[in-house]
């Protein structure tokens, strides 16, 4: 007979941005803890600069997983219908699946929401077809977990010259990164226009720092790993840091079946699919779900029990609603002379200057300059009309590949009741286990505000001195994938929420969400650094409230 | 008797098959020549050559048959996209017929540029879609144009961009080399607009 797993304090679903941060404030604050990821460790050299199995671009595979053989799910047809959709699929809404989730891969973008959109129900009032309202936390008590993300994992970034910065207590551990070639045409435009260009914050050293070197500026950033570890992941910080203590145990290449609770409510552990696909059991005092917004409310609506026949915390029907994304939107730019230097990642110029500050435009977003695009991603970026083939389309992409500068955006996006997560009742994967569907249209304030958004950023472009100006304008179709957020949003109110400001289900006192499901919006920016900061949040809510082997 | 050609696999499952009218088809194979390739036969790719030279032309750099992106669908069919193989067994197929039917000649011995009026029909959704039964010819052209980008603009291990060629082609560093520390070197930031982008 096999030996059963020991019995641990806390289990941690997912070591990702969440799952990772919550381990570590877990095992250094003494509980005992399995971080469980269905993924497994990824270097830079099994990928090389491979864009066509990157996490950016991937029509062969999703390089940083999962993989395709296993985790299909079901997306709308377009028919009133399902079909099976595989994670290199874009209507699938993918993020990632290893030992460091979308922080491995991602463009390490370091941003903290605005004050405001923590209250954006009290800023701007109901907002029609949307389910908008305040967080139940405020910008001031979450300002420290921000701090203590951009301190423990480390963030380069330099505020002075951004009016509109949150506030914050103390500088960025690291200086800002410098402009590449495209930065330094962007910032003379911007400050032409009375714009307050300045670096992106960035998870990535400017200088050596925590036993890491300093960036090395490559084009292969975002969508892979960094060759040199200088892109800070909770891979290469926060779970080492776990495992350390001796207190934390990950175990790679397991798929979280369900949550199992006891007919008085509680959980009691989870069960999973080890490394050989056997069913396995490992029990707990306490459940920490951090596997993403759409995995972690799959897994919750797959975990029922006696008391709650529609999966954990799903009484009141709220799991899985209002995920949402962001609305990318932007313009692309033309010049006569080259533009490109090759200086990495590429992004790294800002402004702050339309989020919040229109009261007739609810919500807006950050405006970047974009990530490198590699060839094979630059063979789609055309204006409107023109040749997707033949001697105009390489004539064009000899001629602007180093000569087109990319201005982008993440609208705010509403939530909206039916954007949601469900899972199928027929379709099950690989492992047996009923898939996610993602289903649901955007709100129309999102195109509004990518109309907005779009303008401004075609409008620095012309001023950069472009020739030739278009814009790129979402849809009200998307799957929310890399910034998937909002499925399990926290709230005062347990009828129109999933778990309290600490994260904990309203419903079942011993587990907890920590991941972008929390969020009840997802702010104007990229969500890694909120996350993180809801990561240290609810792991140092339960580190300082446990007592022996239950909450307080 | 028309020319048949099998792929690798099929010869394996022809060999392995054991029944008579297998065997009748295998012997008839054995008078043709056997495929190099790993799901696509001979006549497919000399077919396919013709179009992702059409979807990326030969100029002053080599075009999509030079850089081998055939052999780049071919890998891919016969690992990542296996779930593409009917449609392209089918749409080659169809492709070929239709031509056959409408000009007399295969696609590979029209002028280039009536080449490129066929496609535009099919990208345009103006081809006949008579011997197509699970695609559409516009699904088919944009499915083979998509794989064919990725071929030639992707990395070369997949199979396609032949010695870095659209690296070479678009000046970008290949390999991309690690280690090169570019953050240490400002040289770039005394770029003047109206230099030629070499710091000339």
């Amino acid at each position: 007979m096999e030996m059963a797993n020991r019995h641990v304090n806390a289990v941690v679903i997912g070591a990702g941005a969440g799952g990772g941060v919550v381990a570590k404030e877990l095992a250094v604050g003494g509980l005992t803890v399995v971080l469980i990821e269905r993924g497994r460790w990824h270097t830079f050299d099994e990928h090389g600069d491979d864009e066509l199995t990157s996490q950016r671009t991937f029509p062969l595979k999703c390089g940083y997983g999962p993989d395709n053989e296993r985790n299909w799910r079901m997306a709308p047809d377009g028919k009133n219908g399902w079909k099976k959709v595989f994670p290199n699929d874009w209507s699938y809404g993918n993020n990632a699946a290893c030992v460091g989730s979308g922080t491995v891969s991602y463009g390490a973008m370091a941003w903290r929401f605005k004050p405001e959109d923590f209250h954006l129900k009290t800023k701007y009032g109901s907002v029609p077809g949307s389910t908008l309202d305040d967080w139940p936390l405020s910008y001031d008590e979450i300002e420290p977990y921000y701090e203590k993300a951009e301190y423990e994992l480390g963030v380069s970034g330099d505020p002075t010259n951004d009016p509109y910065v949150p506030p914050r207590k103390n500088p960025y551990p690291m200086p800002g990164f410098s402009f590449n070639r495209e930065g330094i045409i962007l910032e003379k435009a911007a400050k032409r226009l009375g714009l307050h260009p300045f670096p992106i914050p960035m998870l990535r050293n400017s200088v050596p720092y925590n036993g890491r070197p300093a960036c090395i500026r490559m084009r292969t950033c975002v969508g892979f790993a960094c060759p040199v570890g200088a892109k800070a992941g909770t891979q290469n910080t926060v779970i080492p840091v776990a495992l350390k203590t001796g207190n934390c145990e990950l175990r790679i290449n397991c798929m979280v079946s369900e949550i199992i609770v006891d007919e008085k409510g509680k959980a009691t552990g989870i069960r999973y699919f080890d490394v050989d696909n056997k069913l396995q059991e490992q029990t707990s005092d306490l459940v920490v779900v951090s596997a993403s917004a759409s995995e972690t409310a799959r897994l919750l609506l797959n975990s029922k029990s006696k008391l709650f026949p529609k999966g954990a915390g799903n009484n009141n029907g709220w799991v899985g609603r209002n995920i949402q994304d962001h609305a990318y939107t932007g313009a692309y730019g033309l010049f006569e002379d080259e533009v490109y230097d090759d200086v990495g990642p590429g992004a790294c110029i800002a402004i702050n200057d339309f989020n919040h500050l229109f009261p007739d435009v609810i919500g807006g977003g950050v405006l970047c300059n974009e990530f490198i695009r590699m060839p094979y991603q630059f063979t789609s970026i055309r204006p409107s009309g023109h040749r997707m083939w033949g001697k105009d389309h390489k004539d064009f992409q000899k001629k602007y590949f180093k000569r087109h500068i990319a201005i982008h955006g993440p609208v705010q996006e509403m939530p909206v009741f039916d954007k949601m997560v469900e899972v199928d009742p027929v379709v099950k994967d690989f492992w047996g286990i009923p898939v996610a569907r993602i289903s649901g249209f955007r709100h129309d304030n999102d195109i509004k505000v990518a109309h907005f958004l779009a303008d401004k950023a075609e409008k620095w472009l012309k001023e950069a001195g472009a020739i030739q100006t278009w814009q790129s304008i979402p849809g009200k179709e998307s799957t929310p994938s890399q910034h998937q957020s909002g499925t399990c949003r926290m709230g005062n109110d347990p009828k129109t929420s999933v778990t309290n400001k600490y994260g904990q289900l309203h419903e079942i006192d011993n587990i907890f969400i920590a991941d972008g499901s929390l969020h009840v919006n997802n702010g104007g920016y990229n969500p890694a650094l909120t996350i993180l900061a809801l990561g240290y949040w609810v792991g140092g809510h339960i580190t300082e409230k446990w007592k022996g082997t239950k909450m307080k | 008797m028309k020319n048949l050609s099998f792929s690798r696999r099929e010869f394996v499952r022809l060999f392995t098959g054991g029944t008579a009218a297998v065997l009748i088809s295998f012997n008839t194979a054995c008078k043709n020549k056997i495929s190099q390739w790993r799901y696509l036969g001979e006549e497919e790719i000399g077919l396919l050559d013709a179009i992702v030279e059409q979807i990326i032309p030969t100029d002053d750099f080599p075009g999509g048959k030079w850089a081998n992106v055939s052999n780049f669908i071919d890998k891919q069919l016969s690992t990542f996209y296996t779930r593409h193989q009917q449609a392209y067994r089918e749409g080659l197929g169809a492709f070929e017929k239709s031509i056959i039917q409408m000009k007399g000649k295969k696609f590979e011995k029209l002028p280039f540029t009536e080449q490129t009026t066929m496609l535009e029909k099919m990208e345009n959704g103006e081809f006949p879609g008579d011997y197509w039964k699970d695609h559409s010819p516009s699904g088919f052209f944009d499915m083979v144009r998509q794989h064919s980008l990725q071929g030639f603009y992707g990395s070369p291990g997949h199979g396609g961009n032949r010695g870095y060629i659209s690296y070479r082609m678009l000046g970008l560093d290949y390999p991309n080399v690690i280690g090169q520390n570019r953050y240490n070197d400002l040289s770039w930031r005394k770029y003047n607009p109206k230099s030629d982008g070499n710091g000339k």
